[in-house]
């Protein structure tokens, strides 16, 4: 069983495992979007990205879709993971704002402004009904078509499809179209209307009593300021 | 077509080709890539043939792939003397056939450069400085014909290789130091470890001619001029890797190209180089050819698995790797054109020879195609480690028209650019890269100063934000957000937080995307705001282009002086911004006036003036 490090937590978990798995397993909240137990796995919407050591480096992968690994160093809310979680969340808003599921992970990881001009699209191409319309309706009606700035989820050649039973299956899913957050100011891109408590992150240095895994800056992820006093 | 059962007939039948010498004293080898159809080497063709009647005994006409000088097209090159003439029109063609008889020299059709004349080939400055160890033999083979490869010793690099064991092939190529030629730069022989050292009984392996980046073609041409050296390379790889399929994914963009791979993939069958038992050696493998609808992103190795299994084209999270879990579910080794082009070399030629060219850490020749603002466009193949500088200036005579060199864009859409200050760079993966580009598949745009860097980035990224796959949501929302805030700049309509904003915006595109799509598409607007911020601030303050490219920012103005009343402009302005009596001067109204220009174009009197 490979051990992992999560924020300093050390765990043993089998090898099929993602790095989400695990997290989930010790209780750390990290946000998703395009994952869902029932449906394999995408790593699309990049909101579950976690920062992992790769040598003298970190880098992001999608914890959704990652492997567990010997020796994994991982980080799920640095400073670094936040801002860039912040900033994914605030195009996919700025493209969907009506998202009520996009709102309130707003809402709870803290983006404040939104410093896009909004579309107002209403789909935001997760992929979960392509997912669950082929893995679990085996309908296989709908599926994107074209790339890019064109990209749409549609059925083939945007006509009725014979292979749609009509089931709804992409509707219940959808975190984007289906439940409609209209908030205080129906004006405004973002909501913030069920804004409660920040997600707590990793200080860049470290204090005796910030450190809000109580671990006093042992698992290494901050600079210990008192550490490197004792140096000079 | 004999087909050969065994090593030893292969060597009969390549002495019996050394031996007999061509009929003809004398051969025109005509460059008819995609590059010389389009600039007329058909009609040249044509020509040659009507006016060699009579003299085939001693001329023979060979229609070739390019041959890499692409301002020259189209080119012939008379052999055995390698006498180069560049730019010819179908009446040249008499004159050609006249001059190679009465053995002269026509100096109205040589290169000629500041004055000096250069007739032959190797004196051509354009080739003199280049190291053509995959590109040389482009001038004598017919890419039709499999026993012209033969006749210059091809394949001796498969019969070498089926007399070693599959490690010692791997080892060889570790040795060599060859590196992925695709863009990333990994390890060749490492990747074909990992592939070897997987417990499967199927693997499979692929070359990657999906080649998408604007203004590169090498692929194109290797896969034109000469497509036996990459099914041999393929055929030593699979050998080592222990592979018995092979996919070829190329564009259908490229129908020359899908065209000369198809008919030599089926030569090479024929002359028992694919199939099974290749040459009683025991060994079994074929290729098959697979046609790329022209998606960008199957470029990325994941996406062109998914492509070739038949699913849409998008990328997948890397672990599993390939080389662990590729196509179909099996281990799989990909590798790009020049990559395998590349392999007989090696192996004919030893790892100590190849190991001998380039740079410490990256060894060998690369093709680079050299277009954009200089002089000597075409493909250029040097050894590692040579200086941007005598690439732009020693081998593509500098810039067009006398204009100032201002950067170059090297490795595509998702490479950098890199300013004139860093010319003296050497080129090789990791220098590039710590200048903020990377070497990518080859592409290098020369870029002059009439060239606007905000306008250079918004180009590249409007073509990314197009190509990306939309899977990861960093990636298509990342680039259309970026292209956005561009267009802003160049319109003249962004403030100063903009530029904050698309520079973190960059950043965690590059950090959070799934695909090396993603992961380099803001290359183009971190190395000009890198090297070019103050062209942003230009743009954004004082709502300037200082290169006078973008359309928005200029302003339009009428010389009272010059003009005449003759009221051209006012007819033919589509917004009806130019007001004015008869015979008096005009004026233009700024706040119609969509800077179309068509006043300008229009004016006889050149009253109009376009103010930066």
């Amino acid at each position: 069983m490979p051990k992992i490090i999560v924020d300093g937590i050390e765990i043993d978990c089998p090898a099929f495992w993602t790095i989400l798995d695990a997290t989930n397993f010790i209780g750390i909240n990290i946000p998703t979007l395009c994952y869902h137990k029932g449906l394999s796995l995408w790593g699309g919407c990049r909101l579950c990205i976690v920062e992992i050591r790769e040598g003298d480096n970190t880098k992001f992968v999608s914890s959704c879709t990652f492997p567990v690994q010997e020796g994994l160093f991982i980080r799920t809310a640095s400073q670094k993971v936040i801002k860039a979680r912040k900033m994914i969340l605030e195009l996919l808003i700025a493209q969907n704002p009506t998202s009520k599921v996009l709102q309130d992970l707003a809402s709870k990881i803290g983006l404040r402004k939104i410093r896009f001009k909004p579309k107002w699209e209403n789909c935001i191409y997760c992929g979960l009904c392509v997912r669950i319309c082929e893995e679990q309706m085996m309908a296989n009606a709908i599926g994107f078509i074209n790339r890019g700035d064109k990209l749409k989820i549609t059925t083939p050649f945007d006509k009725n499809s014979e292979d749609c039973r009509r089931c709804g299956g992409c509707m219940y899913i959808c975190p984007a179209c289906t439940l409609r957050c209209e908030g205080p100011h129906p004006e405004s891109v973002l909501c913030n209307g069920c804004y409660n408590i920040l997600q707590p992150t990793c200080l860049e240095l470290y204090e005796n009593y910030s450190c809000w895994m109580g671990l006093k800056g042992e698992c290494g992820t901050c600079v210990n300021l008192k550490k490197n006093e004792e140096i000079d | 077509m004999i087909k050969l059962h065994s090593i030893n007939e292969y060597e009969e039948l390549s002495k019996k080709f050394n031996g007999s010498k061509n009929s003809n004293t004398h051969i025109i080898s005509i460059s008819s890539g995609t590059c010389g159809h389009a600039s007329g080497s058909i009609e040249l063709e044509e020509a040659l043939k009507q006016a060699v009647k009579g003299y085939e005994d001693q001329i023979g006409l060979k229609s070739t792939g390019c041959h890499g000088f692409c301002a020259a097209e189209p080119n012939v090159i008379i052999l055995p003397e390698k006498i180069f003439y560049k730019n010819l029109k179908p009446e040249d063609a008499p004159y050609i056939i006249q001059s190679i008889l009465n053995g002269e020299i026509l100096d109205n059709l040589v290169i000629n450069e500041n004055g000096i004349k250069y007739p032959y080939i190797h004196e051509i400055p354009f080739y003199k400085l280049q190291r053509r160890i995959l590109t040389a033999s482009n001038i004598v083979i017919d890419p039709q014909n499999i026993e012209d490869y033969i006749a210059i010793g091809g394949y001796k690099g498969l019969i070498k290789a089926l007399r070693m064991q599959p490690k010692e092939i791997i080892e060889e190529i570790k040795k060599s130091g060859l590196r992925g030629r695709g863009g990333a730069g990994f390890p060749t022989g490492i990747k074909w470890e990992i592939a070897s050292n997987q417990k499967s009984d199927i693997k499979f392996i692929i070359c990657n001619a999906d080649e998408g980046d604007p203004g590169a073609y090498m692929d194109r041409n290797l896969l034109e001029a000469n497509p036996q050296l990459i099914i041999e390379g393929m055929i030593i790889g699979a050998y080592a890797i222990g592979a018995n399929r092979g996919w070829v994914y190329v564009r259908d963009e490229y129908p020359l190209a899908v065209k000369t791979i198809t008919i030599n993939v089926n030569n090479a069958r024929e002359m028992g180089f694919l199939g099974k038992n290749i040459l009683n050696s025991g060994f079994d493998f074929d290729i098959e050819i697979t046609r790329g609808a022209g998606a960008f992103v199957c470029g990325e190795e994941t996406a062109l698995i998914h492509s070739i299994e038949g699913k849409r084209g998008n990328p997948s999270q890397r672990p599993p790797f390939p080389a662990e879990k590729g196509l179909f579910g099996k281990p799989t080794n990909i590798n790009n054109v020049e990559t395998w082009a590349n392999i007989p070399k090696i192996i004919e030629k030893g790892a100590k020879w190849y190991a001998n060219i380039g740079t410490e850490r990256s060894k060998g020749t690369k093709i680079f195609s050299l277009v954009g603002n200089v002089k000597n466009t075409g493909l250029v193949e040097v050894p590692m480690g040579i200086t941007i500088d005598e690439v732009v200036f020693d081998i593509g005579s500098g810039a067009l028209n006398g204009k100032k060199i201002k950067a170059i864009q090297t490795g595509g859409p998702s490479g950098g650019c890199i300013p004139l200050e860093h010319f003296h760079l050497p080129i090789d993966y990791e220098s590039l890269k710590k200048a903020g580009s990377i070497m990518g598949s080859g592409g290098m745009i020369v870029m002059d100063e009439d060239t606007c860097m905000v306008d250079f980035a918004r180009y590249f990224i409007n073509f990314l934000q197009g190509e990306s796959c939309g899977k990861c949501s960093s990636c298509r929302e990342g680039t259309q957000r970026m292209f956005e805030i561009l267009t802003d700049i160049t319109e003249g309509k962004a403030d100063e937080e903009s530029i904050e904003l698309l520079e973190e915006l960059a950043y965690i595109i590059k950090a959070t995307s799934l695909c090396g799509l993603g992961q380099t598409a803001p290359n183009p607007v971190l190395s000009t705001l890198k090297y070019f911020r103050e062209e942003y601030i230009a743009h954004i303050k004082d709502k300037k282009c200082p290169a006078g490219v973008c359309r928005a920012l200029l302003t339009y103005k009428i010389n009272p002086e010059n003009c005449t009343g003759c009221g051209v402009c006012k007819i033919n302005c589509p917004e009806g911004a130019i007001i004015g009596e008869p015979k008096q001067p005009h004026i233009i109204d700024q706040n119609k006036c969509i800077k179309c220009g068509f006043c300008q174009d229009n004016c006889k009197f050149d009253s109009i003036i376009c103010e930066i």
